[in-house]
């Protein structure tokens, strides 16, 4: 039996967004999307999460951070990309500071897209994520290595 | 105690997280419908446990793990000495002891959030120790036993002798229920913390544990609760349920405070409320 | 066969009575010794083997009244009390020219009227044909072993330690003159008079021995000769000195009120019927304000923090087995005349309103021996709490407190003591990680904190005596007393815990760096850590042997009171949790390898900043920024001078109520 799928907490981590996609992104938590009808819960520790959702491209600076937090995340993990930025570098991409997109650090599995990226995308996209969770999970108890 | 009391201790390692989970799913569903939201599951505290013991294993020093288990074994081990009916001074010190192994399991990482978090809970139990000693001196002065059986086999509702030991417990109940406005050491809500306080560097099965704990910590809390209306079981069980409604009810209603309110005002109640309450049991 | 067995009886009687002079004259002898000893190692064999023969002397001397009741002895002494007499006037001359050549007005003044009262006293005694004092002027009982042991045991093994000690001490400080054989003479010379304190039936015996631990605690206290050690020295003197003077004070009143110089026992005076009660009374009021004093209750607590200048196992020596203790015994022998009384309960209040004060005190203390300091004195406070409410109950309790204080605090010192060489600090911040750098003596001292507060230890049992014994005692003031408890119990809880936090706090890089700790004080440091452990589990098995008789014979206590002391079904639960706490680390050993093995490691969360260690992180740009971790101390709550200002404005308020209600008694 699974519990991942119930109860997926998520870290919410700004890595260069414009603060577009962050807003879409807490607003999935106000009671007109309530994502915690899912079980979902904002964490904002990485130890406890389950999905990194990353708004905006990766910039220098924040390269080493976004790394650093996804290997404090305990297997099994997913990274949800939100918005355009995170998936290409968006309009930002050609920054003298802007690295690309999220995985150009570290593996992404779903990338939402929009910009600003809509809650309803966001939430769609954690739920697609779900299902990767649990993938990894059983990949992790048959003794692969989590990714 | 006889074997039939020994049983209700043991029943409790299965059926405190039972009624405990049910609370607190209960807990959130309420606390969503109070923010207009429709929340989660009723089951969700145990979708939440279980998950944590599906992942993996990761820790800053392995030893973190150890303090963690004995602050669940002894959390366990007050609950049944609580409900095998035993002595509530031993209740209350060896609840104590449980949360010291849990505030050095805290130290143990030396991390920064956990740090700030395991002293703020040292805090919480500075405040709360003295009211929760002067509920069981109460009880004993009406009672004239220490023992939880005795205290429920007196006949009358202990709440019109004790109303100001009673408001007082309330107070500190909500420092215990980790509820808001004095839930400085880690919150269930994400938007008034510090990353997460005392459980930063608890993560996986770690937290799992954590969580299990508190699952049984809080319904032993709402024993002592029953305790003042234990003269009749229904009353007793209405009561719990109304004060667990109060509870939740403040959460949403206040914003943490910082620690010298919280505490210099828990030793106030504590003094006025049931120092009074005491000396006027004399007196009557 | 019966003629027999008498024989056996009185055999064994002399042999008791020999065996209490012994324990009386060997350290005296030995101090004497050692004075003219200058080798080290000859020192160290002395100074072992001595402590070896108190220590087993007393271990014998608790066999060998084992099932004994309270018995006296030595009924004819007369010459005895013209050499005491004599020799309390030379300890006065010798304080005196002290007190020239430190210009201290003010303690020679103290002095002098002590003289005067004791002349009044001699003259008493002689005028009213109390001189030929008969009755039993020694005397053991469940009480006095209890004492005896804890003197002969823990205070041995301190002397023992002391020569590590104090060896690497005057490398550490070349600037202070080497007088380790002075040193040596008091330490033992300490213990000789505690062990006469604690065996004499006689107040005025029990006066001179009083009277030299004051002085020795002084000569100690000021051994560094340093500007604040003379200076701290003179204040332990002092405040001893006002409880000093009262003591004498107590004597006079016996002396020109008692109808017969029985009373001047201390048997008889505990016992006297209640139409004499008025007689014991006040003499208890008087010689518990002298107990106060040297037990450094608010307002006397100074002289005891400012004790911690002396080398370490001086504090160790006075925080645990001896002078405090002196202090909290005398007004637990008061206790049967206390109990019930106005004044006992004034008593009890300045002991709970020491309790919590110097517990909050002990918050704001970063100084580790300040905070064992305070914490002495806080736990002292409850003992003299319990005294003072007098019923065999507290009295239990109080007893329970002065052993599970005595064994866990020496450990407390000691270890400090040894850390303090090896890191150079005795701050707790610096302590930081110790269980990485040195985990024997971390482990050592987390046992010894456990025992100064966590449940199924010690200290614990007592707190919880204490509690019923409290909310039986006379109300409201009773319910005072469970305030304070229950405030400070809490209080305790705090800067214990996050203490053993620091110790346990994580620190990779440093290594062990405790190779280089000696032999002598490793044994003394297993030894005594073994004694924690031991009073831990067989806490029912002192009360049952030794206290409970004491209770019976000293408070007419009936066994089914005694009975409700400790519940069955408790004891159980508490034995099976010491257990499990046992267990717990011996498991953590056993899984230590699975867990390595299927755990990650990950660095601690610092907003995902690269940690690599715990005293920095790097910040942006690559740039290391320190980072430190500090304990919280609450300084604008519970502030020492706002703490002491109030507990001493509190405190001098109840003890002028004493003496007003002494006074009023008196006329
Ligand atoms: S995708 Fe648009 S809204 Fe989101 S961070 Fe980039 S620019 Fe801002």
């Amino acid at each position: 039996m699974s519990y991942l799928k119930k109860s997926p907490w998520i870290l919410h981590y700004d890595a260069s967004s414009c603060n577009g996609c962050d807003i879409e992104v807490l607003a999935c938590l106000t009671p007109l999307y309530d994502v915690e009808r899912f079980g979902i819960i904002n964490t904002g520790n990485p130890k406890h999460a389950d999905i990194f959702v990353i708004t905006g491209g990766i910039n220098e600076q924040s390269s080493v951070v976004v790394k650093n937090i996804y290997d404090q995340i305990p297997s099994p993990k997913v990274v949800v990309a939100v918005g355009i930025c995170a998936a290409t570098g968006g309009v930002f991409r050609e920054c003298y500071n802007i690295k690309g997109g999220v995985n150009t650090t570290i593996p992404v599995d779903v990338y939402v897209p929009g910009c600003a990226a809509r809650p309803e995308s966001i939430i769609d996209g954690i739920v697609a994520a779900l299902s990767i969770l649990e993938e990894k999970r059983k990949a992790m108890k048959k003794g692969e290595t989590p990714l | 105690m006889d074997l039939m009391h020994i049983l209700y201790g043991v029943s409790f390692i299965l059926f405190g997280p039972l009624i405990g989970g049910i609370i607190v799913g209960l807990d959130r569903k309420l606390t969503a419908r109070m923010q207009g939201r429709v929340g989660p599951p009723v089951l969700q505290p145990f979708y939440d446990i279980g998950k944590l013991f599906q992942k993996e294993r990761i820790a800053v020093i392995y030893s973190e793990n150890f303090w963690v288990i004995a602050y669940l074994i002894f959390i366990v081990a007050t609950g049944m000495i609580f409900f095998a009916g035993g002595d509530l001074l031993l209740v209350i010190f060896a609840l104590t002891l449980a949360h010291v192994f849990l505030i050095i399991g805290a130290f143990s990482s030396s991390s920064p959030y956990a740090h700030v978090g395991a002293q703020r809970e040292l805090i919480q139990l500075m405040a709360i120790e003295p009211m929760v000693i002067l509920t069981a001196v109460g009880m004993y002065q009406v009672t004239g036993s220490f023992f939880v059986i005795d205290i429920l086999a007196y006949g009358g509702l202990l709440i019109f002798v004790l109303p100001g030991v009673f408001v007082g417990f309330l107070y500190v109940l909500t420092f215990k229920l980790r509820k808001s406005p004095f839930d400085l050491a880690t919150s269930h809500h994400a938007h008034q913390e510090l990353v997460k306080g005392l459980t930063t560097e608890f993560a996986g099965p770690t937290l799992g544990i954590y969580e299990l704990a508190h699952l049984y910590e809080t319904v032993m809390l709402l024993g002592f609760v029953y305790l003042f209306f234990g003269a009749n079981p229904l009353t007793g069980i209405i009561a719990v349920i109304l004060v667990y409604i109060i509870e939740i009810f403040v959460d949403n209603a206040t914003t943490r405070i910082t620690w010298q309110p919280a505490l210099i005002s828990a030793w106030i109640v504590t003094i006025v409320l049931g120092g009074l309450n005491l000396i006027g049991l004399y007196l009557l | 066969m019966i003629n027999n067995d008498e024989c056996t009886i009185w055999y064994q009687r002399c042999f008791v009575e020999f065996l209490l002079l012994f324990l009386i004259f060997f350290p005296l002898v030995l101090a004497c010794i050692l004075l003219g000893i200058r080798g080290e190692k000859l020192r160290d064999i002395i100074v072992t083997t001595g402590a070896l023969v108190i220590g087993t002397g007393t271990l014998y001397l608790l066999i060998a009244t084992l099932g004994s009741h309270a018995t006296y002895y030595l009924t004819n002494t007369q010459t005895v009390h013209y050499i005491l007499f004599l020799l309390e006037i030379g300890i006065t001359l010798f304080i005196l020219y002290l007190c020239r050549k430190y210009h201290q007005r003010l303690v020679a003044l103290l002095v002098c009227i002590q003289m005067a009262i004791l002349i009044i006293f001699g003259m008493g005694s002689l005028t009213s044909g109390h001189a030929t004092t008969e009755g039993a002027n020694l005397f053991f009982d469940e009480f006095s072993i209890i004492m005896a042991l804890i003197i002969g045991i823990i205070g041995s093994l301190i002397c023992i330690y002391s020569l590590g000690y104090m060896r690497s001490y005057h490398l550490h400080h070349p600037e202070i003159s080497d007088r380790r054989p002075f040193f040596f003479f008091l330490l033992f010379l300490f213990l000789s008079a505690m062990f006469g304190l604690v065996f004499s039936n006689n107040l005025v015996w029990l006066f001179f021995f009083w009277e030299i631990t004051t002085v020795c605690s002084f000569l100690l206290i000021g051994y560094a000769k340093t500007k604040d050690a003379i200076k701290n020295g003179f204040l332990a003197l002092l405040l001893n000195l006002l409880g000093g003077i009262t003591f004498a004070g107590a004597l006079v009143y016996i002396t020109y009120t008692a109808p017969s110089p029985e009373y001047l026992n201390l048997s008889t005076l505990t016992t006297a019927g209640p139409d004499l009660a008025l007689l014991a009374l006040v003499p208890a009021g008087l010689i518990s304000f002298a107990g106060l004093t040297k037990s450094a209750q608010m307002p006397f607590s100074s002289w005891l923090i400012g004790a911690m200048v002396a080398p370490t196992p001086v504090s160790a020596l006075l925080h645990s087995s001896t002078m405090v203790k002196a202090g909290v015994y005398v007004i637990v022998r008061f206790a049967p005349v206390l109990e019930g009384q106005f004044i006992g309960m004034l008593i009890a209040l300045v002991g709970g309103i020491t309790f919590f004060l110097a517990s909050c005190i002990a918050i704001t203390q970063n100084n580790a021996k300040k905070l064992l300091a305070y914490s002495t004195i806080a736990n002292l406070g409850l003992v003299v709490a319990c005294a003072g409410v007098g019923s065999h109950e507290a009295v239990w309790a109080a007893i329970l407190l002065i052993i599970f204080h005595a064994v866990a605090k020496s450990l407390l010192f000691l270890c400090t003591g040894t850390v303090e060489h090896q890191i150079g600090s005795r701050d707790i911040e610096e302590m930081n990680g110790l269980f990485v750098t040195m985990p024997k003596v971390a482990t050592m001292m987390l046992i010894g904190m456990a025992g100064m507060f966590l449940a199924p230890f010690g200290m614990l049992i007592s707190k919880w005596a204490t509690l019923r014994a409290f909310v039986d005692a006379s109300p409201p003031l009773g319910i005072l007393l469970v305030l304070f408890l229950a405030l400070g119990s809490g209080v305790t809880v705090f800067f214990w815990t996050k203490w053993m936090g620091k110790l346990i706090g994580y620190h990779e890089e440093k290594k062990n760096d405790e190779e280089s700790v000696n032999r002598s004080e490793w044994a003394v440091l297993y030894i005594i850590t073994g004694l924690v452990a031991l009073v831990a589990f067989t806490f029912p098995l002192i009360s049952g042997t030794i206290l409970e008789p004491y209770l019976i014979s000293a408070h007419n206590a009936t066994t089914e009171s005694l009975d409700k002391l400790l519940f069955y079904d408790d004891l159980i639960i508490i034995l099976l949790m010491l257990s499990l706490i046992v267990v717990m680390p011996l498991s953590l050993y056993f899984f230590r390898h699975a867990w390595k093995e299927s755990y990650r490691k990950v660095p601690r969360y610092v907003c995902g900043r690269e940690a690599l260690s715990p005293h920095s992180f790097t910040g942006s740009i690559g740039v290391q920024k320190e980072m430190g971790l500090s304990n919280y101390y609450l300084e604008d709550i519970f502030g020492e001078l706002r703490m002491l200002r109030i507990g001493d404005l509190c405190t001098i308020a109840l003890i002028v109520l004493i003496f007003a209600a002494l006074i009023g008694m008196v006329v």
